[in-house]
């Protein structure tokens, strides 16, 4: 049994760290860009957010003072139990969104979309978000915050077969450029793309993809790992940089995730995960151990498995 | 960083001379001293639309307005704690930019992404105000250093933390980059400008898609927002 104290505790903690400390993966990222960036505007840019991430670490307040959107990814391995169930977790979510909006400080930014009814603590009518996935086996559960950035740098839109990588091409690049623009995506970013699924899940497929996935991962399938390191290096080509300045660092990393479709569509989706790509993680035990951690490891083999039943690994080794 | 060339740093007032201000130029960086105000949706609507009485002594006390709400509390004791400042985008304010500028005599429109060179043209140079921009965007806890004190904050009953009215002092409070100037040449266009150029290369290979949005441009300069 998962103590639900721990649980808020815990969270509270992750609220924390997202709003403050830049993942190490995406700071390495950016250390890179800076590093090859010549664009005298752009360079600029990148040493400030370089310096901008010190600082926050340093005096210990939020790196960014929008605090985007927090949300929450809760994993639970299959054997996992939580005192007073899902309705307490919950609840214990929502209570350290709310203090912690108090606590770091960060900027209460959820309002109500018609009244902008604003609780000044970022909880409201489905605020934060809470998305749940499961692994076989497993007494922990994985608690993941994400401070998404942004009312900008992502889209959707239905594509065909017929269209093709040239037309996923295309609308990755028109996404790119049109919010690159004045930098309204804060890019360089981490750019999440969705393929397939229905419309629902091809955004939810892409953004996970930017905020679930860290700076260097690829995708299992070897071509779409093919098509990543692509896509990065096209982005990095357009010839834009931080803030939409003439350079060459706009995109971080690439990461791809795809999801069975319909037979005659081919949906597609662009999610940027900004400057501010603030996410962590912390996995607690039964035993009350918890371990903090920045990389989300949402996307397992059971994440993307493809067949009817799911069988552990171990017996995929043997039947084959 | 391969070669690249260091731009301009300059100090300047939140009540800046004309001579200052003359000074200028695209691209230079800029950190602000004296006390700056925020002004969003909220401050405009509630000052010019509703017509109620500006808290505060403008320009006189401050000619910088700020787009931007900081991420913030109002402690038990009325005193106030700012973490992290971050703009927010203002093209979203040109409704009311124009009266605000001649009401409020601001002379430094502070924000994120600027404004379109018509918009510069039109009311701002008229009114003698230029832009800058906050670099990155998210320099917050950078720009939170640069505030020394919140000197008070008008309108929070009325329109909540985000959008009420914050009287921050600055201290060297920055890095701002200036986007626009005294002729009204704006900086991010000029930036598109040169990328656009080199656009048509980067979209060999790709084809529009099969079904077309209504409406939708295939003009790579446009400028999206305006
Ligand atoms: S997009 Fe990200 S870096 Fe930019 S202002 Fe929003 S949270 Fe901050």
């Amino acid at each position: 049994m998962i103590s639900i104290d721990l649980i808020e505790k815990t969270a509270g903690v992750l609220m924390d760290k997202a709003a403050i400390e830049i993942p190490q993966d995406y700071l390495d990222g950016l250390e890179g860009a800076a590093e090859v960036e010549d664009g005298d505007l752009s360079s600029f840019v990148l040493q400030a957010m370089l310096e901008n991430y010190k600082a926050a670490k340093e005096d210990r307040r939020a790196m960014c003072g929008d605090t985007g959107c927090p949300r929450w990814y809760v994993k639970m391995g299959n054997d996992a139990r939580i005192e007073g169930g899902p309705v307490a977790l919950e609840a214990a979510l929502r209570r350290a969104t709310a203090d912690a909006t108090n606590g770091v400080p960060l900027r209460p930014n959820r309002v109500h979309p018609l009244w902008r009814t604003d609780h000044n603590n970022n909880v409201g009518i489905g605020a934060p978000e809470i998305e749940y996935g499961f692994e076989p086996g497993g007494e922990w559960i994985d608690l993941i915050t994400v401070h998404k950035g942004g009312l900008f740098g992502t889209d959707y839109r239905m594509l065909f077969p017929s269209d093709g990588i040239e037309g996923i091409k295309r609308f990755y690049l028109d996404s790119l450029v049109a919010f690159g623009k004045r930098g309204l995506a804060c890019q360089p970013a981490i750019i999440g793309i969705g393929l397939g699924g229905s419309k629902d899940t091809c955004m939810v497929l892409g953004k996970r993809a930017a905020c679930l996935r860290t700076v260097g991962d690829r995708n299992p399938d070897p071509k779409i790992a093919e098509l990543e390191d692509e896509f990065k290096e096209l982005g990095n080509s357009i010839g834009m940089g931080a803030m939409g300045f003439v350079g060459k660092s706009m995109v971080i990393d690439c990461n791809i995730e795809v999801g069975y479709c319909h037979t005659g569509g081919m949906q597609m989706s662009v999610h940027a995960f900004c400057l501010s790509s603030r996410r962590a993680v912390a996995r607690i035990h039964s035993d009350g151990r918890v371990e903090y951690r920045t990389d989300p490891e949402w996307f397992t083999p059971y994440q993307r498995r493809e067949t009817v039943e799911w069988e552990t690994p171990q017996c995929h080794e043997k039947s084959a | 960083m391969g070669n690249t060339a260091m731009p301009r740093e300059i100090r300047l007032s939140t009540t800046p001379t004309p001579e200052a201000l003359a000074e200028l130029r695209l691209g230079d960086i800029v950190y602000l001293d004296g006390l700056m105000y925020t002004a969003r949706e909220g401050v405009y609507k509630r000052a010019l639309e509703e017509k109620a009485n500006i808290p505060m002594e403008l320009p006189s006390e401050s000619a910088a307005n700020f787009h931007c709400s900081p991420a913030a509390r109002i402690n038990a004791d009325g005193s106030f704690d700012l973490g992290a400042v971050t703009a927010t985008a203002s093209f979203r304010f040109a409704k009311w930019l124009p009266e605000w500028l001649e009401k409020s005599g601001a002379k430094l429109v502070i924000g994120k992404g600027g404004m379109s060179s018509k918009d510069y043209k039109s009311y701002f140079v008229p009114n003698g105000a230029i832009y800058l921009s906050t670099v990155g965007y998210g320099t917050g806890a950078l720009l939170g250093r640069g505030v020394e004190n919140v000197e008070a904050v008008h309108w929070n009953d009325e329109l909540g933390l985000a959008q009420a009215m914050w009287v921050i002092r600055c201290n060297r409070m920055g890095p701002f980059i200036v986007a626009s100037d005294n002729e009204g040449n704006c900086l991010f266009e000029r930036e598109n400008a040169k990328i656009a150029e080199n656009l048509h290369r980067v979209y060999e290979g790709t084809r529009p898609a099969t079904l077309k949005r209504y409406g939708e441009t295939d003009d790579r300069s446009d400028e999206v927002i305006g």
